[in-house]
C-alpha cells in the first residue's frame, strides 16, 4: 500500500483542529500555550508534505519550515516568560480569572 | 552572493545604526548619564525621519532575488511609520524616567525599534517567509512591551491576552499560506499570483478566510477584536498609542500589498465580499461599543477598531486611489490619535486618573490639554477643516473610484450613517471637558516639556494636513 499525500495531510488537519479545540476549551495558560504548539507543528508537517510529494524540485517549503520551527520556539518561550511574571502577581494562571479588566 | 544588493534596503539599515547606537549607549553608559537614554533615541529618531525624506530611492529596488521590494511607494509609508513613532518617542520620555520605569527605560526603546524593523520588512516583502519573519519580529516583541509595566497587574493580564492571540492569529494564518503553498508551489508574490490564474477553488476559499482571518487579528477587525480593549486598557499608554496606530497602520498597508499583488485576480470572485462583510462589522460594532465605555484607553480601543474599518475601505476598491488614500489616512490618524493618547498620557502621569468622569470641568483649569483633545476627537470624527475629514473623504472616494456596484454604494452609505453615530461618541468627551460641571476637577497642571512638544507637532499635523493639500498631492505623485 502506498503512502500518498492524503496520509499526511488528515492528520495534520486533525492535529490543528485539536489545537483550535483546545485553545477554546482549556482554561489553563500552558495548556492553551500547548494547543497552538499543536496548531503551529501542524502548518509545519503541511509545509514538508507538500514540499516532498508536490513539488520536490525545490527546497522553499523544507526553509519555511525551519523559520516556523524557530518562530515557534521564539514565541512559546516569550509566552512562558510572561506567564510566570502573571504567576508571581496573581498565584493564579486559570484564564478564567483573569478577567479584572472586563466591565 | 552580491553583497551590494544589502544597499537596496537603506532605511532598514538607517534604523538598524539607530537601533545599535541606542543600544550601546545603553549597555555601555555610566548609571550617571543612564537618564539621557530617552533623549538621546528620540533625537537618533528624528535624524531618521528627516533623512527618510532626502529622495535616496527613485525607481523600484529589488534584493534577496526578489524577496524585498522597496520603491518611492515603500519610502512614503516607512516615512509616515517614522513620523508615528518619533511622536509616540517624545512623549513616552517622562514615563521611560518615571520612578517604576527608569531602571529599564533602555529596553523600552530597543524593543520600538526592534518592532519598527519587523514592520519595515514586512510592508516590503515579496515573499511570504520574509513576510513572515517581519511579522513576528514586529508583534514578539510588542507582546514583552504590554507587559512593561511589572508592579501593575493589569499589565500582565493584558500581555497574556495578546500574546495568546497573537500566536494563535499567526498560526491561522501559517495554516491559510500552507494550503496556498499547497496549490502554487512557490512563496514569492507575483510566482504565487501566477500559478494560481483562472483556478479559483474550495481550497484556495479556504486559504484566503484563513489568511483574512490571520490579518484580521492583526487589524483587530470584527469578529477577530476581542483582545483590543483590554490589551490597549492593560498596556503603558505609549505602547497602547503605539500599538493603535504604528502597529495597525503597517498591518493595514501589509494586508493590501498582499490582497492585491497576490490575490488581486480573485477581487471579485472571493475577497470582495469577505471585507465587505468584515467592514460592514468592525465599523458598526466598534462604534456601538465605544459609545458605553467609560475608561478612556478602552474608548480609544473602540474607536480605533471603527477606524481599523474605515482604513479597510480603501482596500475595497482594489485600485491605485486607495494605496494613497490609506496612506493618507494612516497620516492622518497617526497625528490625530497621537494628540488624544499624548492628551491621556498628560493626565495619567500627572494624576494617575484615565475615567471620562475625571475629565469633567477639565477646561476650566486644563485649557490647553482640552483645546488638543478636542482637536483630536474632532480630527477622528472627521469634522471639516481639520484632516480627519479628508482622510475619510479620500478613502470614501477611494472605495467609490470607478465602480458601478451599486453594493459599495450601500457600503459606504452605512460608512457615513456610523460617522454620524461616531460624532456622538466623541463629542461626548468633548462635553465632559467644556459642559459638564465637576465639584473636584483635574487640578491646574504644567505636563512636561516633551510631552508639550508632542502635542504641537500633532497638533499642527491635525490643522495642517487639512488645509494644505500639498501632502496628498504628494502621496498621489509617488502612487502614479
Amino acid at each position: 500500500m502506498d503512502i500518498t499525500l492524503i496520509w499526511y495531510l488528515v492528520p495534520a488537519i486533525v492535529m490543528f483542529c485539536c489545537g483550535v479545540y483546545g485553545f477554546l476549551t482549556r482554561r489553563n495558560m500552558i495548556a492553551m500555550l500547548i494547543s497552538l504548539e499543536l496548531m503551529l507543528n501542524a502548518v509545519d508537517i503541511n509545509f514538508v508534505v507538500f514540499n516532498r510529494y508536490l513539488f520536490p524540485s525545490s527546497m522553499e517549503g523544507w526553509m519555511f519550515t525551519l523559520f516556523g520551527i524557530a518562530i515557534a520556539a521564539a514565541e512559546t518561550a516569550l509566552a512562558i516568560a510572561i506567564i510566570i511574571n502573571l504567576f508571581r502577581v496573581s498565584k493564579n494562571i486559570d484564564v478564567r480569572d483573569a478577567t479584572k479588566m472586563k466591565n | 552572493m552580491d553583497y551590494s544588493q544589502f544597499l537596496a534596503l537603506k532605511q532598514e539599515i538607517g534604523l538598524l545604526i539607530v537601533f545599535l547606537l541606542v543600544f550601546l549607549y545603553d549597555t555601555f553608559c555610566s548609571p550617571r548619564s543612564a537618564k539621557a537614554v530617552p533623549m538621546i533615541a528620540t533625537v537618533l529618531m528624528g535624524v531618521l525621519v528627516a533623512w527618510g525624506f532626502c529622495p535616496v530611492v527613485k525607481a523600484p529596488e529589488t534584493a534577496f532575488a526578489g524577496m524585498y521590494v522597496t520603491s518611492p511607494v515603500m519610502v512614503a509609508i516607512k516615512n509616515i511609520l517614522n513620523v508615528g513613532v518619533f511622536i509616540v518617542l517624545i512623549q513616552s520620555v517622562k514615563w521611560a524616567n518615571s520612578e517604576f520605569t527608569a531602571v529599564r527605560r533602555g529596553e523600552f526603546y530597543e524593543l520600538i525599534l526592534l518592532t519598527l524593523l519587523g514592520m519595515y520588512l514586512m510592508i516590503s516583502s515579496r515573499h511570504f517567509l520574509m513576510f513572515i519573519i517581519g511579522l513576528e519580529t514586529a508583534s514578539l516583541p510588542l507582546c514583552a512591551l504590554v507587559a512593561f509595566d511589572k508592579h501593575r497587574y493589569e499589565s500582565h493580564e493584558a500581555a497574556i491576552k495578546y500574546v495568546l492571540t497573537a500566536v494563535f492569529s499567526s498560526a491561522i494564518l501559517l495554516m491559510g499560506l500552507s494550503f496556498v503553498y499547497g496549490l502554487a508551489g512557490t512563496l514569492y508574490y507575483n510566482g504565487i499570483a501566477g500559478a494560481l490564474a483562472g483556478r479559483m477553488g474550495v481550497m484556495l476559499s479556504v486559504a484566503l478566510a484563513f489568511v483574512m482571518a490571520g490579518f484580521g487579528f492583526k487589524l483587530s477587525l470584527v469578529p477577530f477584536h476581542l483582545w483590543t480593549a483590554d490589551v490597549y486598557q492593560g498596556a503603558p499608554t505609549s505602547v497602547t498609542s503605539y500599538l493603535s496606530v504604528i502597529s495597525k497602520g503597517s498591518a493595514a498597508f501589509a494586508f493590501l500589498v498582499v490582497l492585491t499583488q497576490v490575490f488581486g485576480q480573485f477581487y471579485a470572485q472571493a475577497w470582495e465580499w469577505m471585507l465587505y462583510a468584515l467592514i460592514i462589522l468592525t465599523i458598526t460594532v466598534g462604534n456601538l461599543f465605544a459609545i458605553r465605555q467609560t475608561n478612556m484607553k478602552r474608548f480609544l480601543a473602540f474607536s480605533s477598531i471603527s477606524q481599523a474599518g474605515y482604513i479597510m475601505l480603501a482596500i475595497i476598491g482594489d485600485n491605485d486611489m486607495g494605496v494613497s488614500a490609506l496612506m493618507f489616512y494612516t497620516l492622518v490618524y497617526v497625528f490625530s490619535n497621537l494628540a488624544a493618547f499624548g492628551v491621556i498620557g498628560a493626565i495619567e502621569n500627572a494624576t494617575g486618573k484615565v475615567d471620562m468622569t475625571d475629565y469633567n470641568g477639565l477646561y476650566k483649569t486644563n485649557p490647553r490639554l482640552s483645546f488638543t483633545m478636542m482637536l483630536a476627537m474632532f480630527s477622528l470624527a472627521g469634522i471639516p477643516p481639520f484632516a480627519g475629514f479628508f482622510s475619510k473623504f479620500f478613502v470614501f472616494t477611494a472605495a467609490l473610484n470607478g465602480t458601478a456596484s451599486a453594493a459599495l454604494y450601500v457600503l459606504v452609505l452605512i460608512a457615513l450613517i456610523n460617522t454620524i453615530i461616531s460624532l456622538y461618541y466623541y463629542l461626548l468627551v468633548v462635553k465632559a471637558m467644556f459642559i459638564n460641571e465637576s465639584d473636584s476637577p483635574i487640578a491646574t497642571f504644567r505636563s512636561a516639556c516633551s510631552e508639550r512638544l508632542g502635542m504641537w507637532i500633532c497638533v499642527a499635523g491635525i490643522i495642517g494636513l487639512g488645509i494644505v493639500s500639498y501632502f496628498y498631492d504628494y502621496l498621489l505623485t509617488v502612487v502614479a
